[in-house]
């Protein structure tokens, strides 16, 4: 029996020539990732374990991005704390206000994940480095704490889901449509302790934010992570942003897989999913008036310059509605800077929308954008749980950033075509 | 390794945004965390939850966030274990890896009800439901994973030399 993607990784950098689902492996790690929320608690336990230093200063990051810039005196403490610990110890990619950005879009622009690399994070949506072809899964702070000191992580290996993609995309829809619909087709666990595995030939259809977005939102399946085969354009991605060799892991001819699903992207249409959970799909064309107080787009899911493009082009020349406001989060300095070049922040501001700095302040219902009981949002972020963005009578609609764009003008959960 | 306690009921999906709202993760202190946990689901549970008391919860429980915050409200707010129809993947790891007690028994979370009175045996992984007189198998843990637990955590285990 041949092996999968992730067992081929996982097989790699635990040294052995197989291993099969179920079993368990003590794995070499590329990169231990942690941010502002989940660092301090992994501080702590780093502290007790008494361990001299980090196992690799180049192999350790943190991003302060969840309620940076600071929003009250605890958040900065715990920056403080973050900020503190990488000083000492000296790790090299400590990323604060003015060079950070949402970890999950920061990180391979940066060129720290490469494909064939196995890395954690004190992060659900660490899954996001699968579009790459690597192994990324989210971990606690402990298992962070531990995979600082030792460079080192266990895990089960998986089974997993084989999704085989065909044909493209039609115009306005997205990868985050094509998630979305996966995610209402298996259900929230649906592919819970599992690898959600990606090929086919429509793969080489998506552009690498669309893929990025999916493996991010691999974790609202339940999957432990979600990964892509590496194509000519992952590799162009990698060279363009790491001086990394990028290895590549394809799955054996004869893997086993638990499932196979076949996806016709030219048959998906713009998909929200209902509060409170991802998995109550609709696809926009089959839905009543639904009107909206809030849009956030932006997040570790949809926050990359293709997402404000996207935005940008279905806004341009036009006002939001009134009442509804309207939140644009870059998510990193590198997105902002290249949306401001281009001209996208200026369509934004002059349709009556805010830019804001990085941050994942909203997503969470940390700050910049927090919901009034009744209060309504259609945003691009991943989770739309009870109380997540506010107010526990307060309601989320997740979307694509076309989806959320033309919903912005139309003050109702609408689709791009009816504004364009 | 033996709980005995009286269960507190909650359904399925219950998210790690419902356990510890992420506003009031600017602070890793425990005792705060205990103090809202569960609040935007139970508001009364902070008062109600007696130490030792059972949490029982039905499929892809604390779904959604890393954050070990969830469990460790969890275990400071007194909970001695919980018992659900399965858990998501990261609060499974993280409640091992902090020492909370977990168990997966479909069987048992539908027959159990609020306010049971329960007994667990990690070591058998025989569930009891005093109230009733059922009694309920499952799978218990591998001696590793117990002995992580009976420590307090995976880092006290390091520590004490018991983890190897």
């Amino acid at each position: 029996m041949g092996m999968t993607m992730t067992q081929k990784i996982l097989a790699a950098h635990a040294g052995l020539d197989k291993v099969e689902a179920g079993q368990l492996v003590l794995v070499n790690l590329d990169l231990v990732l942690g941010n502002d929320i989940t660092s301090p608690v992994a501080i702590k336990e780093f502290n007790k374990l008494g361990a001299d230093g980090v196992f690799d200063k180049d192999k350790v990051t943190m991003v302060m991005d969840h309620f940076a810039p600071n929003k009250d005196i605890k958040a900065a403490e715990q920056c403080k704390m973050c900020r503190d610990f990488c000083g000492e110890k000296e790790v090299t990619n400590f990323f604060d206000v003015g060079e950070m950005g949402i970890e999950h879009a920061l990180l391979p622009e940066k060129g720290l994940v490469v494909s064939g690399d196995a890395v954690i994070g004190a992060d659900s949506h660490t899954c996001t480095y699968g579009a790459l072809g690597a192994f990324s899964t989210g971990v606690g702070s402990t298992d962070m704490a531990c995979g600082m000191a030792t460079g080192k992580a266990w895990f089960k290996v998986p089974s997993a889901i084989k999704f085989e993609l065909k044909g493209s995309l039609n115009k306005y829809v997205t990868g985050k449509d094509v998630i979305l619909h996966i995610i209402g087709m298996i259900g929230v666990d649906g592919a819970l302790y599992r690898s959600m595995e990606f090929t086919g030939e429509g793969l080489h259809n998506l552009s690498v934010s669309d893929r990025l977005c999916m493996a991010n939102m691999a974790i609202e399946a339940g999957a432990k992570n979600g990964i892509f085969e590496v194509d000519d354009k992952t590799l162009e991605y990698v060279k363009e942003h790491s001086g990394r060799e990028p290895k590549v892991y394809a799955a054996d001819a004869d893997a086993e897989y638990d499932e196979t699903y076949v996806i016709d992207l030219s048959e998906i249409k713009p998909t929200v999913s209902f509060p409170h959970l991802p998995e109550n799909t609709h696809t926009v064309d089959e839905i009543d008036d639904i009107k909206i107080d809030q849009v956030v787009i932006g997040s570790c899911t949809n926050g990359r310059l293709e997402d404000l493009q996207i935005a940008a082009e279905i806004m341009q020349g036009k006002k939001v509605a009134k009442n509804v406001r309207t939140i644009i989060i870059p998510a990193t300095q590198k997105i902002y800077l290249e949306a401001m070049e281009k001209g996208y922040l200026k369509i934004f501001i002059e349709a009556g929308a805010v830019v804001s700095t990085p941050t994942c302040g909203p997503c969470l219902g940390g700050y910049m954008g927090i919901l009034a009981q009744g209060e309504r949002a259609v945003a691009t972020t991943n989770r739309n749980f009870v109380g997540r963005m506010g107010h526990i009578d307060s309601e989320i609609y997740l979307a694509s950033p076309a989806v959320a764009a033309a919903s912005a003008i139309t003050g109702k959960i609408s689709q791009p075509k009816e504004v364009m | 390794m033996k709980f005995e306690g009286k269960v507190i009921k909650y359904g399925n999906n219950v998210d790690t945004d419902v356990i510890i709202p992420a506003r009031y993760l600017n602070t890793s202190d425990k005792k705060e965390l205990a103090s809202h946990c569960m609040e935007d689901l139970d508001k009364t549970f902070a008062q109600r939850v007696q130490k030792g008391d059972i949490m029982v919860a039905g499929f892809n429980f604390g779904c959604g966030s890393s954050r070990e915050h969830a469990p460790i409200a969890i275990k400071e707010s007194g909970i001695s274990l919980v018992i659900a129809k399965s858990f998501a993947r990261i609060f499974y790891r993280n409640s091992i890896n902090i020492g909370l007690a977990i168990l997966e028994c479909p069987d048992a979370v539908d027959a159990i009800e609020e306010g049971h009175q329960v007994e667990a045996d990690l070591d058998k992984g025989i569930i009891t439901d005093k109230t009733t007189g059922k009694e309920f198998k499952t799978e218990a843990f591998p001696e590793f994973i117990q002995s992580i637990i009976t420590n307090g955590g995976l880092v006290e285990s390091i520590k004490n030399g018991s983890f190897k």
